[in-house]
Protein backbone atom coordinates (compact mmCIF):
# COMPACT_ATOMS: atom_id res chain seq x y z
CA UNK A 1 0.00 0.00 0.00
CA UNK A 2 1.80 3.40 -1.35
CA UNK A 3 -0.69 5.09 0.75
CA UNK A 4 -2.16 4.75 4.10
CA UNK A 5 -5.27 6.13 3.46
CA UNK A 6 -6.57 4.84 0.56
CA UNK A 7 -9.48 2.99 1.84
CA UNK A 8 -11.26 6.11 3.10
CA UNK A 9 -10.73 7.71 -0.20
CA UNK A 10 -12.22 5.02 -2.04
CA UNK A 11 -15.27 5.83 -4.50
CA UNK A 12 -18.72 4.03 -3.68
CA UNK A 13 -19.46 2.15 -7.37
CA UNK A 14 -22.75 2.92 -8.90
CA UNK A 15 -26.14 0.64 -8.27
CA UNK A 16 -28.86 2.31 -9.14
CA UNK A 17 -27.77 4.39 -11.49
CA UNK A 18 -26.74 1.72 -14.18
CA UNK A 19 -28.68 -1.30 -12.36
CA UNK A 20 -31.71 -2.60 -15.24
CA UNK A 21 -34.87 -2.29 -14.44
CA UNK A 22 -36.06 -6.26 -13.58
CA UNK A 23 -39.54 -6.93 -13.39
CA UNK A 24 -39.47 -8.69 -9.64
CA UNK A 25 -37.26 -5.63 -8.60
CA UNK A 26 -40.03 -2.85 -10.19
CA UNK A 27 -42.97 -4.61 -8.27
CA UNK A 28 -41.32 -4.50 -5.37
CA UNK A 29 -40.79 -0.65 -5.45
CA UNK A 30 -44.45 -0.60 -6.34
CA UNK A 31 -45.42 -2.90 -3.73
CA UNK A 32 -43.66 -0.11 -1.44
CA UNK A 33 -45.30 2.95 -3.16
CA UNK A 34 -48.64 1.59 -2.70
CA UNK A 35 -47.98 0.49 1.15
CA UNK A 36 -47.60 3.69 1.37
CA UNK A 37 -50.41 5.29 -0.64
CA UNK A 38 -52.40 3.31 1.08
CA UNK A 39 -52.30 5.42 4.60
CA UNK A 40 -53.21 8.37 2.75
CA UNK A 41 -55.73 6.92 1.07
CA UNK A 42 -57.02 5.32 5.01
CA UNK A 43 -56.84 9.34 6.04
CA UNK A 44 -59.33 9.80 3.11
CA UNK A 45 -61.83 6.83 4.27
CA UNK A 46 -61.58 8.01 8.04
CA UNK A 47 -62.24 11.95 6.75
CA UNK A 48 -65.43 10.36 4.84
CA UNK A 49 -66.47 8.53 7.80
CA UNK A 50 -65.94 10.96 10.31
CA UNK A 51 -68.25 13.63 8.19
CA UNK A 52 -71.02 10.93 7.99
CA UNK A 53 -70.64 11.43 12.31
CA UNK A 54 -70.66 14.73 12.01
CA UNK A 55 -74.47 15.57 10.13
CA UNK A 56 -75.81 15.83 6.81
CA UNK A 57 -73.99 18.99 6.11
CA UNK A 58 -70.41 17.60 6.66
CA UNK A 59 -71.11 14.47 5.01
CA UNK A 60 -72.61 16.48 1.75
CA UNK A 61 -69.15 18.49 2.01
CA UNK A 62 -66.96 15.78 1.81
CA UNK A 63 -68.96 13.81 -0.34
CA UNK A 64 -68.56 16.80 -2.90
CA UNK A 65 -64.92 16.74 -2.61
CA UNK A 66 -64.67 13.14 -3.13
CA UNK A 67 -67.53 13.38 -5.96
CA UNK A 68 -65.35 15.96 -8.04
CA UNK A 69 -62.67 14.91 -11.43
CA UNK A 70 -59.73 15.52 -9.01
CA UNK A 71 -61.88 13.53 -6.27
CA UNK A 72 -62.48 10.80 -8.57
CA UNK A 73 -59.13 10.54 -9.97
CA UNK A 74 -57.90 10.37 -6.37
CA UNK A 75 -59.93 7.62 -4.94
CA UNK A 76 -59.58 5.66 -8.44
CA UNK A 77 -56.04 5.80 -7.31
CA UNK A 78 -56.49 4.92 -4.12
CA UNK A 79 -59.09 1.63 -5.55
CA UNK A 80 -55.49 0.67 -7.48
CA UNK A 81 -52.92 1.12 -4.72
CA UNK A 82 -55.52 -0.81 -2.43
CA UNK A 83 -55.78 -3.71 -5.19
CA UNK A 84 -52.16 -3.47 -6.12
CA UNK A 85 -51.14 -4.01 -2.56
CA UNK A 86 -53.45 -7.05 -1.98
CA UNK A 87 -52.89 -9.16 -4.72
CA UNK A 88 -48.62 -8.40 -3.95
CA UNK A 89 -49.62 -9.56 -0.61
CA UNK A 90 -51.36 -12.72 -2.22
CA UNK A 91 -47.64 -12.96 -3.95
CA UNK A 92 -45.80 -12.89 -0.75
CA UNK A 93 -48.42 -15.16 0.82
CA UNK A 94 -47.51 -17.42 -1.67
CA UNK A 95 -43.53 -16.66 -1.15
CA UNK A 96 -43.90 -17.52 2.63
CA UNK A 97 -45.00 -20.77 1.79
CA UNK A 98 -41.81 -21.72 -0.02
CA UNK A 99 -43.30 -21.88 -3.63
CA UNK A 100 -43.05 -19.64 -6.69
CA UNK A 101 -39.21 -18.89 -6.57
CA UNK A 102 -38.62 -20.55 -10.43
CA UNK A 103 -37.86 -17.29 -11.99
CA UNK A 104 -40.82 -18.10 -15.07
CA UNK A 105 -42.73 -18.39 -11.98
CA UNK A 106 -41.65 -15.18 -10.35
CA UNK A 107 -41.58 -13.36 -13.43
CA UNK A 108 -45.09 -14.34 -14.88
CA UNK A 109 -46.50 -13.34 -10.92
CA UNK A 110 -44.85 -9.87 -11.49
CA UNK A 111 -46.82 -9.45 -14.62
CA UNK A 112 -50.08 -11.35 -13.25
CA UNK A 113 -50.44 -8.51 -10.31
CA UNK A 114 -49.72 -5.40 -12.49
CA UNK A 115 -52.71 -7.15 -14.87
CA UNK A 116 -54.57 -7.98 -12.44
CA UNK A 117 -54.20 -5.22 -10.44
CA UNK A 118 -55.14 -2.52 -13.14
CA UNK A 119 -58.41 -4.71 -14.76
CA UNK A 120 -59.72 -5.25 -11.35
CA UNK A 121 -59.68 -1.62 -10.49
CA UNK A 122 -60.85 -0.68 -14.23
CA UNK A 123 -63.80 -3.25 -13.54
CA UNK A 124 -64.78 -2.60 -10.05
CA UNK A 125 -65.15 1.62 -11.27
CA UNK A 126 -67.36 0.36 -13.87
CA UNK A 127 -69.56 -1.48 -11.82
CA UNK A 128 -69.11 1.48 -9.32
CA UNK A 129 -70.55 4.11 -12.30
CA UNK A 130 -73.10 1.05 -13.06
CA UNK A 131 -74.65 0.90 -9.60
CA UNK A 132 -74.45 4.24 -8.61
CA UNK B 1 -29.16 3.85 5.00
CA UNK B 2 -31.11 4.22 1.87
CA UNK B 3 -29.17 6.72 -0.06
CA UNK B 4 -30.25 6.76 -3.69
CA UNK B 5 -27.56 9.04 -4.90
CA UNK B 6 -23.79 8.51 -5.59
CA UNK B 7 -21.54 10.57 -2.72
CA UNK B 8 -19.78 13.37 -3.93
CA UNK B 9 -16.64 11.47 -4.64
CA UNK B 10 -17.90 8.50 -6.45
CA UNK B 11 -19.80 10.85 -9.24
CA UNK B 12 -18.89 9.24 -12.65
CA UNK B 13 -17.94 11.81 -15.36
CA UNK B 14 -16.87 11.24 -19.20
CA UNK B 15 -13.39 9.84 -19.37
CA UNK B 16 -11.22 9.46 -22.58
CA UNK B 17 -12.12 8.36 -25.73
CA UNK B 18 -9.03 6.21 -26.93
CA UNK B 19 -8.31 5.53 -30.74
CA UNK B 20 -10.02 2.95 -32.71
CA UNK B 21 -7.67 -0.05 -33.86
CA UNK B 22 -6.66 0.26 -36.77
CA UNK B 23 -7.56 -1.42 -40.40
CA UNK B 24 -10.93 -2.82 -38.38
CA UNK B 25 -13.52 -3.78 -39.49
CA UNK B 26 -15.98 -5.18 -37.08
CA UNK B 27 -15.77 -2.27 -33.89
CA UNK B 28 -17.69 -3.28 -31.11
CA UNK B 29 -17.92 0.23 -28.62
CA UNK B 30 -17.22 -0.53 -25.02
CA UNK B 31 -17.51 2.32 -21.89
CA UNK B 32 -16.08 1.38 -18.56
CA UNK B 33 -15.84 2.15 -15.43
CA UNK B 34 -12.24 3.97 -14.74
CA UNK B 35 -10.61 4.55 -10.87
CA UNK B 36 -7.02 5.22 -9.95
CA UNK B 37 -6.12 5.78 -6.45
CA UNK B 38 -3.38 7.56 -7.43
CA UNK B 39 -4.09 10.72 -9.21
CA UNK B 40 -7.00 12.13 -6.91
CA UNK B 41 -9.74 12.36 -9.65
CA UNK B 42 -13.58 11.21 -9.32
CA UNK B 43 -14.46 8.37 -11.51
CA UNK B 44 -15.13 8.31 -15.42
CA UNK B 45 -16.08 6.36 -18.11
CA UNK B 46 -13.30 5.34 -20.91
CA UNK B 47 -14.48 4.87 -23.88
CA UNK B 48 -13.11 1.59 -25.80
CA UNK B 49 -12.98 0.13 -29.67
CA UNK B 50 -12.30 -3.46 -29.79
CA UNK B 51 -11.89 -5.26 -33.17
CA UNK B 52 -14.38 -8.18 -32.97
CA UNK B 53 -12.85 -9.66 -35.68
CA UNK B 54 -9.77 -10.12 -33.96
CA UNK B 55 -11.11 -11.15 -30.40
CA UNK B 56 -13.30 -13.81 -28.46
CA UNK B 57 -16.47 -14.14 -28.06
CA UNK B 58 -17.05 -13.34 -24.12
CA UNK B 59 -17.10 -9.94 -22.79
CA UNK B 60 -13.60 -10.79 -21.05
CA UNK B 61 -12.34 -11.68 -24.17
CA UNK B 62 -13.12 -8.03 -24.79
CA UNK B 63 -11.13 -6.64 -21.64
CA UNK B 64 -7.94 -8.63 -22.22
CA UNK B 65 -8.00 -7.26 -25.66
CA UNK B 66 -8.45 -3.76 -24.68
CA UNK B 67 -5.44 -4.45 -21.67
CA UNK B 68 -3.23 -6.06 -24.61
CA UNK B 69 -3.76 -3.82 -27.45
CA UNK B 70 -4.85 -0.35 -26.04
CA UNK B 71 -4.66 0.75 -22.15
CA UNK B 72 -2.46 -2.24 -19.72
CA UNK B 73 -3.35 0.27 -17.09
CA UNK B 74 -7.14 -1.16 -17.06
CA UNK B 75 -7.62 -3.10 -14.17
CA UNK B 76 -9.19 -6.32 -13.41
CA UNK B 77 -9.83 -9.63 -11.61
CA UNK B 78 -9.85 -12.84 -13.22
CA UNK B 79 -8.66 -16.42 -14.00
CA UNK B 80 -10.30 -19.20 -14.99
CA UNK B 81 -11.78 -18.15 -17.46
CA UNK B 82 -14.90 -20.49 -17.72
CA UNK B 83 -17.18 -19.18 -14.52
CA UNK B 84 -15.93 -21.27 -11.85
CA UNK B 85 -13.74 -18.98 -9.79
CA UNK B 86 -15.84 -15.93 -9.70
CA UNK B 87 -12.90 -13.18 -10.55
CA UNK B 88 -14.60 -11.55 -13.31
CA UNK B 89 -17.50 -10.75 -12.10
CA UNK B 90 -18.83 -7.63 -12.64
CA UNK B 91 -21.85 -4.94 -13.79
CA UNK B 92 -22.27 -5.98 -18.02
CA UNK B 93 -25.44 -4.09 -19.73
CA UNK B 94 -27.26 -3.54 -16.84
CA UNK B 95 -26.52 -6.54 -14.46
CA UNK B 96 -24.42 -8.90 -12.41
CA UNK B 97 -22.45 -11.21 -14.20
CA UNK B 98 -19.24 -13.07 -15.02
CA UNK B 99 -17.47 -11.66 -17.94
CA UNK B 100 -16.09 -14.55 -18.58
CA UNK B 101 -19.19 -16.39 -19.34
CA UNK B 102 -21.49 -13.72 -20.61
CA UNK B 103 -21.08 -13.13 -24.40
CA UNK B 104 -20.54 -9.67 -25.92
CA UNK B 105 -23.24 -10.78 -28.33
CA UNK B 106 -25.62 -11.52 -25.53
CA UNK B 107 -25.94 -7.65 -24.93
CA UNK B 108 -28.77 -5.83 -26.64
CA UNK B 109 -27.51 -2.89 -27.39
CA UNK B 110 -24.64 -1.50 -30.00
CA UNK B 111 -22.08 -0.04 -27.05
CA UNK B 112 -21.13 -2.92 -23.89
CA UNK B 113 -21.51 -0.68 -20.34
CA UNK B 114 -18.64 -2.34 -17.72
CA UNK B 115 -18.95 -1.08 -14.26
CA UNK B 116 -17.73 -2.87 -11.32
CA UNK B 117 -20.35 -4.96 -8.99
CA UNK B 118 -22.50 -1.98 -7.42
CA UNK B 119 -22.45 -0.28 -3.79
CA UNK B 120 -18.98 -1.66 -3.29
CA UNK B 121 -16.17 0.21 -2.69
CA UNK B 122 -13.86 0.46 -5.20
CA UNK B 123 -10.29 -0.62 -5.07
CA UNK B 124 -9.46 -0.07 -8.74
CA UNK B 125 -11.71 0.49 -11.87
CA UNK B 126 -13.27 -2.63 -12.31
CA UNK B 127 -12.01 -4.35 -8.59
CA UNK B 128 -13.58 -4.01 -5.80
CA UNK B 129 -13.15 -4.35 -1.97
CA UNK B 130 -14.62 -7.60 -0.72
CA UNK B 131 -13.52 -7.60 2.78
CA UNK B 132 -16.95 -7.38 4.36
CA UNK B 133 -18.31 -9.84 2.08
CA UNK B 134 -15.84 -12.85 2.83
CA UNK B 135 -16.13 -11.41 6.95
CA UNK B 136 -19.90 -11.81 5.91
CA UNK B 137 -18.68 -15.33 4.74
CA UNK B 138 -16.78 -16.26 8.00
CA UNK B 139 -19.40 -14.91 10.24
CA UNK B 140 -21.91 -18.15 9.68
CA UNK B 141 -18.79 -20.38 10.30
CA UNK B 142 -19.29 -22.63 6.63
CA UNK B 143 -17.86 -25.88 7.78
CA UNK B 144 -19.09 -28.83 8.86
CA UNK B 145 -19.78 -29.00 12.83
CA UNK B 146 -20.44 -32.19 14.49
CA UNK B 147 -20.56 -33.33 18.15
CA UNK B 148 -21.12 -36.83 17.54
CA UNK B 149 -17.63 -38.93 17.74
CA UNK B 150 -15.57 -39.34 14.55
CA UNK B 151 -16.32 -41.70 11.94
CA UNK B 152 -13.53 -43.98 11.59
CA UNK B 153 -13.98 -42.80 7.67
CA UNK B 154 -15.65 -40.31 6.13
CA UNK B 155 -19.15 -39.06 7.30
CA UNK B 156 -21.63 -40.61 5.37
CA UNK B 157 -24.81 -38.94 3.78
CA UNK B 158 -28.17 -41.08 1.51
CA UNK B 159 -28.27 -40.54 -1.80
CA UNK B 160 -31.38 -38.39 -0.85
CA UNK B 161 -29.84 -36.26 1.71
CA UNK B 162 -26.85 -35.59 -0.52
CA UNK B 163 -29.19 -34.08 -3.26
CA UNK B 164 -30.60 -31.37 -1.59
CA UNK B 165 -27.19 -29.82 -1.52
CA UNK B 166 -27.88 -29.63 -5.04
CA UNK B 167 -28.29 -26.20 -6.18
CA UNK B 168 -26.28 -25.07 -3.23
CA UNK B 169 -22.75 -26.65 -3.34
CA UNK B 170 -21.95 -25.16 -7.17
CA UNK B 171 -22.21 -21.47 -5.47
CA UNK B 172 -18.51 -20.18 -6.56
CA UNK B 173 -19.29 -16.43 -4.26
CA UNK B 174 -18.64 -14.08 -6.99
CA UNK B 175 -21.27 -12.12 -5.50
CA UNK B 176 -22.81 -11.28 -8.21
CA UNK B 177 -26.36 -11.81 -6.49
CA UNK B 178 -25.28 -10.02 -3.29
CA UNK B 179 -24.38 -6.78 -4.76
CA UNK B 180 -27.46 -6.82 -7.00
CA UNK B 181 -29.98 -6.51 -4.06
CA UNK B 182 -30.73 -3.53 -3.06
CA UNK B 183 -31.40 -4.73 0.73
CA UNK B 184 -27.67 -5.48 0.58
CA UNK B 185 -27.15 -1.85 -0.82
CA UNK B 186 -28.90 -0.06 1.70
CA UNK B 187 -28.19 -2.65 4.84
CA UNK B 188 -25.12 -4.22 3.86
CA UNK B 189 -23.63 -3.66 7.48
CA UNK B 190 -26.29 -5.78 8.94
CA UNK B 191 -28.21 -7.92 6.11
CA UNK B 192 -25.61 -10.63 5.23
CA UNK B 193 -27.07 -10.79 1.70
CA UNK B 194 -28.24 -13.64 -0.44
CA UNK B 195 -24.90 -15.08 -1.31
CA UNK B 196 -23.90 -15.50 2.16
CA UNK B 197 -27.49 -16.85 3.13
CA UNK B 198 -27.54 -19.56 0.60
CA UNK B 199 -23.97 -20.85 1.81
CA UNK B 200 -25.63 -20.40 5.44
CA UNK B 201 -28.67 -22.43 4.00
CA UNK B 202 -26.20 -24.90 2.12
CA UNK B 203 -25.51 -25.66 6.21
CA UNK B 204 -28.16 -26.00 7.49
CA UNK B 205 -30.05 -28.55 5.22
CA UNK B 206 -26.74 -30.67 5.43
CA UNK B 207 -27.43 -34.06 7.04
CA UNK B 208 -24.12 -34.41 8.88
CA UNK B 209 -23.83 -31.21 10.18
CA UNK B 210 -25.04 -30.82 14.47
CA UNK B 211 -24.94 -27.29 14.66
CA UNK B 212 -28.60 -26.66 13.29
CA UNK B 213 -29.65 -25.00 15.88
CA UNK B 214 -27.20 -22.80 16.87
CA UNK B 215 -26.73 -21.29 13.61
CA UNK B 216 -30.46 -20.80 12.95
CA UNK B 217 -29.56 -18.50 16.32
CA UNK B 218 -27.14 -17.26 14.39
CA UNK B 219 -29.69 -15.63 12.09
CA UNK B 220 -32.57 -15.25 14.10
CA UNK B 221 -31.76 -11.42 13.68
CA UNK B 222 -34.37 -8.65 12.03
CA UNK B 223 -31.38 -7.38 9.36
CA UNK B 224 -29.10 -10.57 8.95
CA UNK B 225 -31.49 -12.77 7.32
CA UNK B 226 -34.93 -11.30 7.38
CA UNK B 227 -34.30 -7.77 5.53
CA UNK B 228 -34.67 -10.10 2.62
CA UNK B 229 -38.21 -8.76 0.58
CA UNK B 230 -38.10 -10.94 -1.86
CA UNK B 231 -37.04 -8.37 -4.60
CA UNK B 232 -35.18 -11.76 -6.62
CA UNK B 233 -32.77 -9.74 -8.69
CA UNK B 234 -30.36 -12.72 -6.84
CA UNK B 235 -31.84 -15.12 -8.29
CA UNK B 236 -32.20 -13.29 -11.94
CA UNK B 237 -28.60 -12.06 -11.89
CA UNK B 238 -26.92 -15.82 -10.75
CA UNK B 239 -24.28 -16.68 -13.01
CA UNK B 240 -24.37 -20.53 -12.00
CA UNK B 241 -28.15 -20.44 -12.49
CA UNK B 242 -28.78 -21.13 -8.69
CA UNK B 243 -31.85 -19.59 -6.58
CA UNK B 244 -30.83 -17.49 -3.42
CA UNK B 245 -34.35 -16.27 -2.76
CA UNK B 246 -35.51 -19.73 -2.74
CA UNK B 247 -32.60 -21.08 -0.30
CA UNK B 248 -33.60 -18.05 1.65
CA UNK B 249 -37.39 -18.30 2.00
CA UNK B 250 -36.18 -22.14 3.22
CA UNK B 251 -34.42 -20.50 5.95
CA UNK B 252 -37.41 -18.26 7.23
CA UNK B 253 -39.57 -21.12 7.03
CA UNK B 254 -36.99 -23.22 9.40
CA UNK B 255 -37.58 -20.70 11.57
CA UNK B 256 -40.90 -20.69 11.77
CA UNK B 257 -40.76 -24.58 12.00
CA UNK B 258 -39.00 -25.09 15.07
CA UNK B 259 -40.90 -22.78 16.54
CA UNK B 260 -44.17 -25.25 16.34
Amino acid sequence: MANADTRAKRPLSPHLQVYKLILTMLMSILHRITGGALYFGTVLVAFWLIAAASGPEWFAFVNEIYGSFLGRLVLFGFTWALVHHMLGGLRHFVWDMGHGFELETANWMAKATIIGSVSITIVLWIIGYIVG
Amino acid sequence: MVQLTLPKNSRMGEGKIWPKPEGATNLREYRIYRWSPDDGRNPRIDTYFVDADDCGPMVLDALIYIKDKIDPTLTFRRSCREGICGSCAMNIDGTNTLACTKGSNEVSGEIVKIYPLPHMPVVKDLVPDMTRFYAQHRSIEPWLQTTSPQPEKEWLQSHEDRQKLDGLYECILCACCSTSCPSYWWNGDRYLGPAILLQAYRWLIDSRDEATGKRLDNLEDPFRLYRCHTIMNCSQACPKGLNPAKAIAEIKKMMVERRV
